[in-house]
């Protein structure tokens, strides 16, 4: 049981190290939020199943109580900052593709 | 092991650290310290399993608690005045 939570903890790390990789290295702000809110969701996730298993009750069940938090929030947060950016005043280099299907819904709206 | 997974995560915070800096938008740096976030609770955590001491896991909590608050915000403030 030792054994598996530590290489589900270098796992999640190793999840983590790739998702902050992919923040330095892409384009834009949206490619940035892709590697930044998914990539670090599944790493937080395996590091703290590691370290759930080394830990006694109560505290496994704190750590778990993160990992409900983070898994619900960190989409919002996501959704919430890429609106902003798609809505902001002044320009954003971003890269723009074809299909804008929230500027498609804005403009029917308006 | 678990000082390897330490190390991983000093890199990564490392290089979510220079993405903050560099910028170049306000976005993107809040992007970045989102997942400077995630890699402190990952940190807490790793730690909370190496020296077995129940402090590490009640900040983790409210990091996660307060983390989403900050984003939140932030996400109104460029809504409004722009990236």
């Amino acid at each position: 049981m030792r054994g598996v939570g530590e290489v589900l903890l270098l796992l999640g790390a190793g999840w983590v190290l790739l998702a902050a990789v992919g923040v330095l290295r892409f384009d834009d702000v949206y490619a940035r939020m892709h590697a930044a809110t998914k990539a670090t969701t599944l790493g937080l996730l395996l590091v703290l199943g590691g370290a759930a298993t080394q830990l006694a009750g109560e505290d496994a069940a704190k750590l778990a109580l993160v990992g409900v938090l983070v898994f619900l929030t960190a989409p919002i947060g996501a959704h919430l900052i890429g609106r902003a950016v798609h809505r902001a005043p002044g320009d954003v280099r971003i890269r723009i593709d074809t299909v804008d299907e929230l500027r498609d819904a804005e403009t029917i709206e308006s | 092991m678990i000082s390897a997974a330490l190390a991983l995560l000093w890199l990564a915070g490392a290089l979510l650290l220079v993405r903050v800096v560099v910028g170049p938008s306000l976005a993107d740096r809040v992007v970045a310290l989102d997942g400077l976030l995630i890699v402190v609770i990952c940190g807490l955590a790793v730690n909370a399993a190496r020296t077995d001491s129940d402090l590490f896991t009640d900040v983790a909590v409210v990091i996660g608690l307060l983390g989403f608050l900050g984003t939140a915000v932030a996400a109104r403030f460029i809504e409004r005045r722009g990236a």
